[in-house]
């Protein structure tokens, strides 16, 4: 290490490592991981997330696992609450969703309604 | 795979001597037995500050924060929260205060009013990776100093942030790094004290495993102000995990060169050692302390002169505590101006204490100073166990004094607590309730102190020791009125006349309790009545009309002493008792009593 800028940068990428530890307010990603969640195959998706969001550098993003969500039928279920508190459910997510929800909902802020449990037909 | 879980374990020494090893290795094992584990990182931390709770794990993102868990709890974690995300209840740590059980680490009223800048990284980074410590802003002070400070300038800084030392004495850091750098003897020293000898303190021990490349970063720039290249710490070997990680971190430091040759690329060189000390109460003293650095016996002398003109090998030398480095960082990270905001005009900053002795919340705080002792041991100490009363706490360990009920109003600061005849010390609070001798907790520390006494001047090694034989005399059942005239003459003399701090402080115990409890010391002498119950020579315990026959004296009693039908009150023999006083602490409503009035009106009929 040679200058204050290599420490800096040393810094800012440790500290992604670290960004679970230290996190208030943001947006919230719940995985849901009751039984019928992780059956669906919940936990791909959930570590997909992560990778995702590491990959596009989002920052301010806690993603955390709940039990179940009640619509077991509609497994692996995702709820993201953004920081103005509005939430969207994303129901029947695969691993190739992920992609998607991150570069729509979460970069670009757009909800995919495709997606959304209160748009899928019963 | 990228982790979606950290979990952190404490690995202070208090978590590691209740298995927290065992359990890092246990959750390795069945996550990976699960197959989750690399989707969780495993972290062990510093203090967490709660030890009373401990072992202490802290599940991220979620911030759960589980008390008291065992080897046997962590396949249960593993597959309850770890998988599905469901927190196991029962281990949940419970609020102290109103039972209630929390969920989130936020939540705990003992961190609601604590401010944590010593420690501000303990309990959060793991202690053996640079990088952690790295990214929460660590070196950046460093490469600040040298790239943009002259040594003047960070010397200024250091006087005006008002930063006093946390070892005891509490004299302004920026002043004495100013003695140091007026010499122009071009080999000086920078040591770090970390001789943590107090009966009960743990507060440098823990930023020692918490975050050890706070205490490397800060003498470094200790050393770029005063001019120095060499740093020692002076670390007691009986804190091996300590010591273990101040070797790794320092490793670390060369290995990225922010110890070493040309740091930063400004020209400035600094390295560091570790000499370990073995464990003797006087070496806390500066000029011992060198000594023993030399390799000589750790026995102090007369100063002046002063280290900061002949020091270390007589070069001049800067000597600051653990706590006090801890703090440098941050100085220069959020400017002097900051950190004199905290705390009160006269004392800036925070302040780290080890709670012990009767109270709910056994640990490690960091308060800003100015907080009263009230708030520390009601508040954040959750107050006393047991419906005992509060008596007084002790501060300053060997060193300090009682402080009574009638001053816990007082906010905290270096110059409040002499007032009121203790001192600050390095920060270890033992609290008191009523079933404490005063007169046994002075010849408890000074029974250490005669101990640890040196031998080098007479006052201390002959004074304290008649001292201590006083007092024993006095618990024994021997003593006279004029014993306690001797005592306090005595240990006027022996606080005038020692030669280095250990001695003058040394009667500061018996001194304050003999100034705050004396009609316990008259119960002693005149009525041949330990109050408390605790010198059995001069206890007598009885059962008072309190009595609700509950029977949990009866099983309590080790001898079988005690008799008393259910629901009748009981009766002690006292023939029998050996005055252990298990039925006293047994006793649901405080109904066995020890008291003169009870004791005389026994004798007489």
């Amino acid at each position: 290490m040679k200058s204050l800028e290599d420490l800096k940068k040393l810094r800012d990428q440790s500290l992604k490592n670290m960004q679970m530890r230290h996190q208030v307010g943001g947006t919230r990603i719940q995985v849901g991981m009751g039984t019928c969640g992780i059956a669906a195959g919940a936990r791909p998706v959930l570590n997909k997330f992560v990778e995702e969001i590491k990959e596009h550098e989002l920052k301010n993003i806690v993603i955390t696992q709940v039990g179940c969500m009640g619509e077991c039928a509609f497994e692996p279920i995702v709820e993201i609450v953004d920081y103005d508190g509005t939430s969207s459910i994303y129901c029947k997510v695969t691993e190739r969703m992920v992609n998607e929800i991150v570069e729509e909902h979460l970069v670009n802020h757009k909800r995919l309604d495709r997606y959304l449990l209160s748009s899928v037909k019963r | 795979m990228l982790e979606r879980m950290q979990i952190l374990i404490c690995g202070g020494t208090n978590c590691l001597s209740s298995h927290s090893k065992e359990i890092r290795a246990e959750f390795d094992k069945v996550l990976t037995e699960t197959g989750l584990r690399n989707e969780v990182q495993l972290v062990m931390t510093g203090c967490f500050g709660l030890c009373d709770k401990g072992p202490v794990v802290i599940v991220y993102p979620d911030e759960t924060f589980y008390s008291h868990v065992s080897v046997a709890d962590v396949r249960e974690l593993c597959e309850e929260h770890v998988l599905k995300g469901r927190p196991v209840g029962r281990l949940i740590v419970k609020d102290p205060i109103d039972k209630q059980k929390i969920k989130n680490f936020g939540e705990l009223k003992f961190y609601a009013k604590q401010k944590r800048i010593a420690l501000r990284n303990c309990g959060n980074i793991n202690p053996l990776d640079i990088n952690e410590y790295i990214a929460r802003d660590g070196y950046l002070a460093l490469g600040k100093c040298l790239t943009e400070l002259k040594p003047l300038e960070v010397i200024d800084w250091m006087k005006r942030s008002g930063l006093r030392g946390r070892g005891g004495g509490g004299f302004p850091t920026g002043q004495k790094w100013e003695f140091a750098s007026k010499s122009n003897d071009p080999i000086k020293y920078v040591i770090c004290n970390a001789d943590e000898g107090d009966p009960g303190a743990f507060m440098d021990r823990a930023v020692l495993e918490g975050d050890p490349h706070s205490v490397l970063e800060a003498m470094a720039i200790c050393g770029y102000a005063i001019g120095a290249k060499q740093g020692y710490i002076y670390c007691r070997a009986e804190y091996p995990v300590a010591v273990e990680r101040l070797n790794n971190a320092i490793k670390q430091a060369r290995e990225y060169n922010l110890l070493g040759k040309n740091i930063f690329n400004s020209g400035f060189e600094f390295d560091i050692e570790v000499r370990l000390g073995a464990g003797a109460f006087v070496c806390g003293e500066e000029t011992a302390l060198m000594a023993s650095i030399e390799g000589q016996r750790g026995m102090p002398r007369l100063k002046p002169p002063f280290p900061a003109v002949k020091g270390l090998w007589g070069h001049p030398t800067n000597v600051n505590n653990v706590e006090t480095f801890a703090n440098v960082p941050v100085v220069y990270l959020k400017g002097p101006d900051w950190f004199k905001a905290i705390g009160t005009a006269k004392s800036s900053g925070t302040k780290v204490f080890a709670l012990g002795g009767k109270i709910a919340n056994t640990g490690l705080l960091e308060v800003p100073m100015g907080t009263t002792l009230r708030e520390v041991i009601f508040d954040i100490g959750g107050g006393i166990p047991n419906k005992r009363k509060f008596k007084a706490v002790q501060t300053g360990g060997p060193s300090g004094g009682c402080i009574t009920e009638k001053s816990l109003d007082t906010p905290i600061d270096f110059d409040n607590l002499i007032a009121l005849g203790s001192m600050m010390g390095s920060g270890g609070m033992i609290v008191m309730d009523e079933d404490n001798c005063m007169v046994d907790v002075a010849r408890f520390y000074l029974d250490f102190t005669v101990d640890e006494s040196c031998g080098k001047c007479t006052p201390c090694r002959e004074g304290t020791r008649r001292m201590l034989d006083i007092l024993n005399k006095i618990c024994r059942g021997d003593g006279t009125m004029e014993d306690l005239d001797t005592l306090e003459s005595l240990g006027n003399m022996v606080k005038d006349t020692s030669l280095c701090g250990l001695g003058q402080t040394a009667p500061n115990p018996v001194l304050s309790t003999l100034k705050h409890f004396r009609e316990e010391y008259i119960a002693h002498v005149v009525d041949k009545v330990c109050p408390a119950g605790v010198c059995p020579n001069l206890t007598n315990f009885i059962i008072t009309d309190k009595c609700i026959g509950c029977t949990k004296c009866v099983k309590n009693c080790p001898v079988g002493a005690i008799t008393g039908k259910v629901k009748q009150k009981h009766t002690i023999d006292l023939e029998k008792c050996i005055r252990c006083g298990a039925c006293k602490k047994a006793c649901p409503v405080n109904a066995i009593s020890s008291k003169p009035e009870d004791w005389k009106a026994i004798v007489n009929g």
